[in-house]
């Protein structure tokens, strides 16, 4: 291991990175154990506990709650990025009565939180007279307009990002402007923006979660719902621990499809400069891709 | 205005718990970010490797479940008795702290190789390349993402309404019992959130361009 950040280690530094490696292991085992110590001090382990899970007719229900969490997932996922996909055509239209509400539109979506939006479809529209709010309703259409701005905030940064020539080099054989933009701009700005598509999309599974706090009967839900059966117990950290290890399934199996296709753009665009430290995971990242 | 002006008292009381929240986990957060932030990129592959799990971990795991953990899980374990508005605060803090780790990572990495080449030229250590050549040049790049991560954690404060704590996304629960039509309360709750948000960008825009370095 080389990096310019450091020399390769001498005897010495040798010796204190074993040191620290050591410490650092110790450390962090010390607080697992801890967290083990007390899990087990507090009989969470206890069979009793966990015998709920035994059932055949529980595994039905929580993969019944895996499918309503995927459900709207899958639902969320499409419509935001066709949601996406317009408003960002929009946001680069150039006739103002277009992109300047267009634009007002994205911003306001990426302000509201979207707990908050969701309660609104929920809570708030009923009483005026909207009769066909489920919670799956709250929950894709909070997650839709909010991942449908972030989409058409990431289409339209990979649109700009392409050279100029692309375009031109259209109009001047003599494609009208929606030619170009469906022909030539698109195609390449989807595809050079799908590492952090996928990584957003991490994002919109992630977020369906926040279902739970809507009442939508998801893996959450589901996990609430066994914690509290007294007669096992309340195993409220067992259920947690079989639906958080689902749902971390699932983010990490979606994450990785997007390092994978990550690695792939990036081998077929070529090395990018060489910069400090290992290689960023996304280059459009930080907040953007937070829930 | 009725619903805002006739319900005050529960307006500023959530809305004190919403800052409250977010100034101390942001604190925390940056903290605990950069300390996993450095390990990542250090040269003890144990540290590494801590970094690098903790950071895919928590990342991969939704804010909700998190939160789950500590208001129901906790409880259940033994410890002295803690207040919902403390364990959203660990949960948000934990959370957000991986994003600030990738932040500040993300920004080392702008830092051209050969400001870090020169550091160590003229022998200086990991420690003194870090922290007189490399980070000052990296928080500068950092602005922008970090205040993202900010924008994003106001905006996560919300979920702690799911778990008993009274903050801005409780403020509906607490009203319907007074008789207010929720859709406004909402409205004025998003509103409120929209002008928090407004603040924080211009903040990153302004600073943003009193730090911008030429390259």
């Amino acid at each position: 291991m080389s990096s310019v950040l450091f020399d390769v280690p001498g005897p010495k530094a040798i010796l204190r990175h074993r040191l620290l490696g050591v410490l650092t292991v110790v450390v962090v085992l010390a607080i697992l154990g801890f967290i083990f110590w007390r899990l087990f001090a507090t009989g969470q382990f206890a069979a009793t506990k966990w015998q709920l899970f035994t059932f055949p007719l529980v595994h039905q229900r929580i993969i019944e709650a895996t499918i309503a969490t995927l459900t709207a997932f899958g639902m969320a996922a499409v419509l935001s990025l066709v949601l996406g996909i317009v408003l960002a055509i929009g946001r680069l239209s150039s006739r103002k009565w277009i992109n300047v509400p267009v634009m007002l539109f994205t911003e306001l979506f990426r302000a509201v939180p979207l707990l908050i939006l969701m309660m609104i479809v929920y809570y708030g529209l009923p009483p005026l007279g909207v009769t066909f709010v489920t919670p799956i309703v709250a929950v894709v259409t909070g997650l839709t307009l909010y991942n449908g701005s972030v989409f058409a905030e990431i289409f339209r940064a990979g649109i700009e990002s392409l050279p100029k020539g692309q375009g031109e080099a259209g109009y001047a054989i003599g494609l009208t402007k929606g030619q170009v933009m469906r022909t030539i701009l698109m195609p390449q700005a989807l595809r050079a923006m799908l590492p952090i598509t996928i990584s957003q999309l991490v994002v919109v599974l992630k977020d369906t979660a926040l279902g739970f706090i809507v009442t939508y009967q998801e893996l959450l839900y589901l996990a609430k719902f066994y914690g509290s059966q007294l007669q096992y117990g309340s195993p409220i950290i067992p259920s947690a621990i079989v639906a958080g290890s689902i749902y971390i399934g699932l983010c990490l199996l979606l994450a990785g499809v997007a390092k994978i296709v990550e690695i792939r753009t990036r081998a077929g665009v070529g090395r990018r400069d060489k910069k400090l430290g290992t290689p960023a995971p996304t280059p459009f990242d930080g907040g953007a891709s937070i829930a | 205005m009725d619903t805002l002006l006739n319900n005050l008292d529960i307006f500023v009381e959530g809305f004190k718990n919403t800052l409250i929240l977010f100034f101390s986990s942001g604190a925390i957060a940056l903290v605990l970010g950069t300390i996993i932030g450095s390990m990542r990129v250090s040269p003890v592959p144990a540290m590494r490797a801590f970094g690098t799990v903790y950071v895919n971990l928590v990342r991969n795991t939704p804010l909700t479940l998190i939160m789950f953990f500590f208001a129901f899980g906790y409880p259940k374990l033994g410890f002295p008795k803690a207040d919902y508005l403390v364990l959203a605060l660990i949960a948000l803090s934990l959370y957000t702290a991986t994003y600030v780790a990738e932040a500040l990572r993300s920004g080392v990495n702008t830092v051209p190789v050969g400001q870090a080449e020169a550091a160590r030229a003229i022998g200086l250590t990991f420690g003194q390349s870090m922290s007189l050549v490399v980070l000052p040049q990296a928080f500068r790049a950092v602005v922008p993402p970090m205040m993202n991560v900010f924008i994003a954690l106001l905006k996560n404060t919300t979920v702690a309404a799911g778990f008993s704590v009274l903050e801005a996304g409780a403020i509906r629960q607490y009203l319907s019992e007074r008789g207010e039509p929720a859709i406004v309360v909402l409205l004025w709750v998003a509103g409120i959130f929209v002008a928090l948000v407004a603040v924080l960008s211009w903040a990153q825009r302004s600073l943003e361009r009193k730090w911008k370095v030429a390259r």
